[in-house]
């Protein structure tokens, strides 16, 4: 098992180091530099601001000037924010992302997980019908709309919750139900899908016939072995949720990271760009290793370990 | 296993109470101060986006410069009437040939009692004029003698035409006459540093602080990155009995129609223009319910035509295609915030007559005539044997509208047909600046209330916000002559001259003036925007 984690470990450090390495010559690819203004400044001043942060250096030079600070977990200084650093602006904002984030996979998770389960076993009845159409509303309206409408409804017409801002609990219900309608309506589908495939195996019919009570053979005996495909899901969509979303972010003015990952590109803020990126990666990589664990500890057909011999 | 898996559903559900529990925490106090906190006089408004930088050294955007008017005051401040007035300076001589200002400053002191001495400013402009500062607007300090030599490092800061003579007189030598140097002396790069404090701690700047000290109308109370500035009234101003704000809220919300359903909710007490700007789709309603609150300022939107490609190296061409459009009908039907159609180059706001402009908006006859006349010149039989045409614009709806309506009135009214190119902003910049166009949209805004603001821009073929190389001789000659004219009347003339001569030979097709358009409550009042579009809150009060 450490074997195996170490050795996926290994792969984590190649993979960002090949994301780190095509980010940044991608980025410097792109017309423009962070001193790109509709007024535009005195060459002097752009040479100036160039030397400054290294941009005069040869590209391969810069290149590996980068590498050398990413390993210390140094990002280097923000361009467009003067003042602070790459650092400070993800330690600034990815809590506030990971709050948001971890109450949007609570509540995904959770109506997610009840809606599937109560959609298969009243399989083609009206909760059926319900649950997937809530489905089917969350996967295939955007969440800008969603943002907006929730905003509307349950703040300027019911007075229930603020409009937006970051600052009590109350301020984080509506983003984070706006944030999690989409994977709530993933998991819910997910799940009644592979409850129905569970339901109808041997094993389920021999526990029925036992005489068990229905409830138990659904949470006791379905329930685990349909959540599978659930927690292979959770991987990336945590990765994804608890860094941010920008759109959820800008609606409801969530100081979170979510707005760097856009906004660094347009402003050509190349070390906010590296930074979040690498950020980003790593959060992603890493939980996915999470869920193959996880993955090997809940499911007795798959060994981890295993997989090395194949 | 189970026991593995509802361990998980477990921690899942006390982080989740946990978060449940600190939030309440908050939300509580935030209600108890919320009961007290909003007083009468108490302003809370949303600025967009985080500021670049709070030092008036290193502000290089409206947003900084919208928190610093309000924090910090220079030696001049713009009044509500619009004209520049004395602020910490108490009296300032201008010497005959204009080049060297002096001024005596008055007892004024800093928000942690400090007094305001002439070497704090002495001392901010040789900061941002040093180029280990890395300042971007350095360069609104070039009018100082040795300013730009003393920025590309070929002087020393010490040759810099500002100097303390003693704590309260401030000398000021200019490279040349420089007739609206007033106007700049209320800017926010030339605004003063407590310059104990910075020499103290360099990074006085990056936050607030004990050590974060302006001497404006209001200081910093906090400042929460890329959420909320919160300033108060400051008590050590020198006009302080003229501020009537306790307090101000500076939310940073990005989305408009955020914004806007804030302020329709009571969350805010401004929506839109000059901190922010309002959801264009909801202009119309909002004017049609008679809230919006319209503003002229000084800033234009035009096309710039690359005057060294074919067709638009014939004038006659270029005069061709301003005119066959029609500026009203884009401002009545796409833009609809009061936006005044623009056949001039200078706002209305400095040059009055400009709101009539120099020639006729959508003068169909004279562009074909025109049209035709260029053709011939060009040696062309018709309108389909010109090369293709592109009109390029910055990735934007509002741009592309405005694209397409000029686009469908060239097709219309001269028969020509063109392509349209949208570009991500920076892209599209670049591709500007080094000519790679053909017919590009642009606008500028003032950066202080005087015309040559407009026209300098065009004065060399090569500077930096030409991008339509255009030049022309007599045009450069009247600017340089304007500078040296003392009599503002004569001058005021020259400038009108050249932007005669610049109109006749169209570089550019200006399409329309800006406006503000904002909303805001009924019992607030003398917010003071400037003509350049600018916001104090010195005065502001609600009623």
């Amino acid at each position: 098992m450490l074997k195996y984690i170490l050795r996926r470990l290994g792969f984590i450090l190649l993979t960002l180091f090949v994301i780190i390495t095509v980010t940044f010559f991608l980025m410097r690819l792109a017309p423009g530099n962070p001193f790109t203004s509709e007024k535009r400044l005195p060459p002097e001043i752009e040479a100036n601001l160039n030397a400054h942060y290294g941009l005069d250096q040869p590209l391969y030079k810069q290149y590996f000037d980068y590498l050398g600070k990413v390993v210390t977990w140094d990002f280097g200084p923000s361009i467009k924010y003067k003042g602070q650093s790459v650092n400070d602006l993800i330690s600034d904002g990815f809590p506030v992302s990971l709050q948001l984030g971890l109450e949007a996979i609570v509540i995904a998770l959770f109506f997610g997980v009840l809606l599937g389960v109560l959609a298969a076993i009243r399989q083609n009845q009206w909760v059926d019908y319900l649950s997937m159409s809530i489905a089917v509303i969350g996967i295939s309206v955007p969440s800008f709309i969603i943002a907006a409408l929730l905003q509307y409804v349950f703040a300027m017409k019911l007075d229930w919750f603020p409009v937006a801002t970051w600052e009590s609990f109350r301020h984080t219900i509506l983003p984070a139900v706006a944030l999690a309608l989409a994977p709530l309506a993933y998991i819910a589908r997910l799940t009644r899908s592979t409850m129905l495939e569970v339901l109808s195996n041997d094993y389920i019919k021999t526990a029925k016939s036992k005489g068990f009570n229905e409830r138990i053979i659904i949470y006791r005996h379905a329930l685990r072995n349909s959540l599978l495909p659930v927690v292979s899901y959770m991987g990336p969509l945590t990765a994804n949720v608890i860094t941010g979303s920008f759109v959820i972010e800008k609606i409801f003015g969530i100081p979170g990271l979510g707005a760097h990952f856009v906004q660094s590109i347009t402003n050509r803020d190349y070390t906010v760009i590296m930074g979040v990126t690498s950020f980003y990666s790593i959060i992603l990589l890493l939980s996915i290793l999470m869920v193959d664990i996880i993955y090997g500890l809940i499911d007795p057909r798959i060994k981890v370990s295993a997989k090395e011999e194949v | 296993m189970k026991k593995r898996f509802s361990l998980l559903l477990v921690i899942l559900l006390a982080a989740s109470m946990i978060l449940a529990a600190c939030g309440d925490g908050k939300d509580n106090g935030d209600e108890g101060s919320g009961d007290s906190g909003k007083t009468e006089q108490y302003l809370r408004v949303n600025i967009k986006t985080e500021p670049f930088s709070l030092h008036p050294g290193l502000a290089n955007d409206s947003t900084s410069g919208s928190v610093l008017r309000n924090t910090f005051e220079g030696l001049t401040r713009i009044g509500l009437n619009g004209e520049p007035e004395n602020a910490m300076a108490e009296d300032i001589q201008v010497s005959e040939d204009g080049t060297v200002y002096t001024f005596t400053l008055r007892d004024a002191k800093w928000s942690n009692g400090d007094p305001v001495i002439a070497q704090d400013f002495e001392y901010a402009w040789k900061w941002a004029l040093d180029p280990a500062n890395e300042s971007q607007y350095a360069y609104q300090l070039y009018y100082l003698k040795n300013g730009a030599a003393a920025n590309e490092g070929k002087v020393s800061l010490d040759e810099v035409g500002v100097k303390a003579i003693d704590e309260k007189t401030l000398e000021v030598t200019l490279e040349q006459p420089t007739p609206y140097f007033l106007e700049l002396t209320a800017f926010y790069t030339y605004l003063p540093v407590n310059s104990k404090i910075a020499e103290a701690n360099p990074d006085w700047y990056k936050n607030a602080g004990e050590d974060y000290v302006s001497n404006g109308p209001f200081k910093m109370a906090s400042w929460e990155h890329r959420t909320k500035i919160e300033l108060v009234k400051n008590d050590q101003y020198w006009d302080k009995d003229n501020v009537k704000l306790e307090k101000i809220d500076m939310h940073m919300i990005d989305d408009e129609n955020t914004e806007l359903s804030m302020f329709q909710k009571g969350e805010l007490d401004w929506a839109g223009a000059p901190f922010s700007a309002l959801p264009t789709d909801a202009i119309p309603q909002l004017k049609k319910d008679g809230d919006l609150n319209i503003k002229p300022i000084a800033g234009v939107y035009w096309y710039k035509f690359n005057t060294e490609v074919e067709p638009f190296n014939n004038v006659k061409i270029r005069k061709a295609f301003s005119y066959a459009i029609n500026r009203q009908a884009i401002t009545d039907n796409i833009l609809q915030a009061g936006q005044i159609p623009a056949m001039a180059a200078v706002p209305p706001s400095m040059f009055q007559e400009n709101e009539d402009g120099y020639y006729k908006d959508n003068n169909l006859e004279e562009a074909k005539k025109l049209l035709q006349e260029g053709l011939e010149e060009l040696g062309y039989k018709d309108v389909s044997e010109l090369p293709t045409i592109t009109i390029s614009y910055n990735t934007s709806e509002a741009h592309q509208k405005i694209a397409q309506a000029i686009q469908d009135m060239w097709r219309k009214n001269l028969g020509v047909e063109t392509e349209l190119e949208n570009e991500e902003w920076a892209v599209y910049i670049e591709k500007l600046h080094n000519g790679d166009f053909m017919i590009g949209r642009m606008g500028w805004l003032g950066d202080f209330n005087d015309p040559i603001n407009f026209l300098e821009l065009f004065r060399e073929k090569d500077g930096g916000n030409n991008d339509t190389r255009w030049e022309n001789a007599e045009f450069k000659q009247l600017l340089l002559d304007s500078q040296e004219e003392r009599d503002p009347d004569v001058r005021m003339q020259m400038l009108k001259q050249a932007e005669e001569i610049f109109i006749d030979e169209m570089p550019v097709a200006p399409i329309y003036f800006y406006t503000n358009a904002w909303l805001q409550p009924d019992n607030l009042k003398d917010v003071a925007i400037s003509g350049l579009g600018d916001v104090q809150l010195k005065w502001a009060y609600f009623e």
